[in-house]
């Protein structure tokens, strides 16, 4: 394993994909402020609330001139994207308060999540993957494929609930939403790791299946490969057959993966979040969206979009370390 | 052969299931005289029984009467979605197969920037902007759902393309649009209708999502994602019949369309005997 990593190969790669992501991003924002444009949506209204049904025309006229909101589309694409350069990404309405600093604040709760709710998935994954793939077509096997396919058709935001209902309300073991407890004005590692317990869980479960799948097929072949029969051949026992060579040819496809699956962890997230009362960027994105708060919505798809761009390189650089025949060309 | 058992066994589960699922959804509304709005607030909140298989809501409503209109509202917004997706879909697939060149270089970047934003969040950004409406919801499930229809029919015709058939129509003189439509089109339909077939639960469970999260259709019509939602408040009280069944009732579809579009696929493509993926 002492191989030398091919840094230059890989730092090449980075840097194209940087430089294609530019288009997608520019494209993305564009369509975004298209989009809003088309809608019914008039920001002026948004800015002014209640207020705006009793302000007289003049007023309101004046405030349209202060939002911009008279420019052109492209005019009013350009504004905002030289602001978001400097870090002015404009201020949330449903929030009160400027968008980077929303975004800043509730990043972290957010990947928190996501990285305890991968967690879990790979090592359920993994672990019951193993357990099925060993023996396809054993009652193992067929109850727990079952199983991940119910759970695949199942949306995460039921889950949720049912989740709350149990483990909150029925046995009480565990708080039913939010990052403290409501008594609570400090953020205390416990209280979080508590509250972290049921949004993770679910959020992991809802991606389990695809993993398990993935790692199921992947050691599920590696047992029929010439390899691996060489090594039973030779009469190793079934523990390092598997570990040593099936788990390795069999998951490394799997964990390289990971990246790919970005997109699907923020649907889930988006979900987990609201029912949670959990305080990322996910459910930021729902509220900013149930009050049609622009610039909140539009910074955070485009966030959105940066780290399904980021994943996908990070999974694409993993695979060509994997399997140095895939290499850094893409 | 267990193997074979186990594959008839699934397909006729998943056929009687989704017969038992379009019967229901079809004939209970007109034929039972019964009113799911109807509200009786003596009989809010009451467990499954024999007289309310489901239990009733918070308002006394009966819940299977309720699920039902529920998947049919659903089921109807999921066949239109996936309908107006394939449509889209394979007329941007094959334009970016049959033309090739730039216009199928610029049609696939198309493609891949869509597939950037998770689908969700497009579905969600679209509805905030357009709500409220069941066209909105429509409109956002079909923008996200036609991407993987495209690459899928692209494909096609690009394997179609090297075919001798086509080569014979060339030259026998056809136009590139004959060739298309009379020629590459209908070869591709079968895929084309398969995919859109998976497409249909995917779709529901979309705009349960939507609904769920108080952005899909207005909240009196009883779609399974805003029977979730509405029954939130009596979860949170303990009860837990009217958040189970809507859920049950989103699974149970999708499980058995995976099972027909996956019996579908082994037919057409008999090489490939995949797992049936949702």
């Amino acid at each position: 394993m002492s191989r030398r990593l091919p840094w230059g190969a890989m730092a090449r790669m980075t840097g194209r994909r940087a430089l294609a992501a530019v288009p997608v991003l520019l494209a993305v924002t564009l369509a975004v402020f298209a989009v809003a444009a088309a809608s019914p949506f008039d920001p002026v209204k948004a800015y002014a609330g209640t207020a705006g049904l009793t302000a007289s025309q003049e007023n309101l006229d004046q405030l349209r001139a202060n939002l911009g909101a008279d420019q052109p589309l492209l005019t009013r694409w350009w504004d905002w994207l030289t602001a978001a350069v400097t870090g002015d990404l404009g201020d949330s309405s449903v929030m009160r308060r400027p968008v980077a600093e929303v975004i800043t604040e509730r990043l972290g709760w957010s990947v928190l999540l996501a990285v305890t709710a991968f967690a879990v998935a790979i090592v359920l994954g993994t672990l019951l993957g193993v357990l099925a793939g060993r023996r396809r077509g054993g009652l193992l096997d067929r109850a727990v494929s079952s199983a991940a396919y119910t759970l695949e058709a199942a949306p995460a935001f039921w889950l949720g609930l049912l989740a709350i209902w149990f483990f909150a309300l029925k046995l009480g073991v565990l708080p039913a939403g939010g990052l403290t407890d409501t008594a609570s004005d400090t953020v205390t590692a416990d209280q979080v790791a508590r509250h972290l317990v049921l949004p993770a869980l679910v959020l992991g479960i809802s991606q389990l299946p695809w993993f398990f799948l993935y790692v199921r097929q992947g050691v599920g072949d590696a047992l029929d490969e010439d390899p691996v029969r060489g090594a039973r051949a030779r009469g190793l026992s079934r523990r390092t057959v598997l570990t040593g060579h099936a788990l390795r040819s069999g998951m490394l496809p799997m964990l390289t993966l990971v990246g790919s699956r970005v997109p699907e962890l923020i649907t889930g997230a988006l979900l987990v979040e609201t029912v949670f009362s959990w305080p990322g960027i996910a459910a930021a994105t729902v509220q900013a969206a149930t009050s049609v708060d622009f610039p909140l919505l539009a910074a955070l798809t485009v966030l959105a979009t940066a780290a399904v761009l980021l994943g996908n390189l990070l999974s694409d650089l993993l695979y060509g370390l994997a399997d140095p025949r895939v290499g850094f060309d893409g | 052969m267990a193997d074979r058992r186990t594959h008839r066994l699934r397909l006729w589960t998943s056929a009687v299931t989704v017969g038992v699922v379009l019967l229901a959804v079809l004939l209970v509304p007109p034929l039972v005289q019964l009113d799911e709005q109807a509200v009786d607030l003596s009989q809010k909140l009451l467990p499954p029984s024999w007289d309310h298989p489901f239990g009733t809501d918070d308002l006394g409503r009966d819940l299977l009467l309720r699920c039902v209109y529920g998947l049919r509202i659903s089921l109807l917004v999921g066949l239109v979605a996936a309908l107006v997706a394939t449509v889209v879909g394979t007329a941007v697939g094959a334009a970016a197969g049959a033309l090739g060149g730039w216009t199928d270089r610029c049609l696939m970047r198309l493609v891949d920037a869509f597939s950037s934003v998770p689908h969700l969040l497009l579905g969600i950004f679209v509805v905030a902007l357009f709500r409220p409406g069941v066209w909105p919801v429509i409109a956002s499930v079909a923008v996200t759902h036609w991407l993987s229809t495209a690459r899928i029919v692209r494909s096609e015709v690009l394997s179609l393309r090297t075919r001798p058939f086509v080569d014979a129509a060339v030259s026998g003189g056809a136009s590139r649009w004959r060739v298309t439509v009379r020629h590459l089109l209908p070869a591709v339909l079968p895929q084309a209708g398969l995919a859109a077939v998976l497409m249909v639960p995917h779709a529901m469970w979309h705009e349960s999502a939507l609904s769920f999260l108080g952005l899909g259709l207005p909240s009196h019509q009883a779609s399974l994602g805003n029977l979730v939602q509405n029954a939130r408040s009596s979860l949170l009280a303990g009860d837990w019949w009217p958040t189970l069944f809507p859920g049950l009732l989103l699974i149970v579809p999708t499980l058995a369309i995976a099972g027909l579009a996956g019996v579908w696929r082994d037919r057409l493509n008999p090489r490939r005997r995949s797992e049936l993926m949702l």
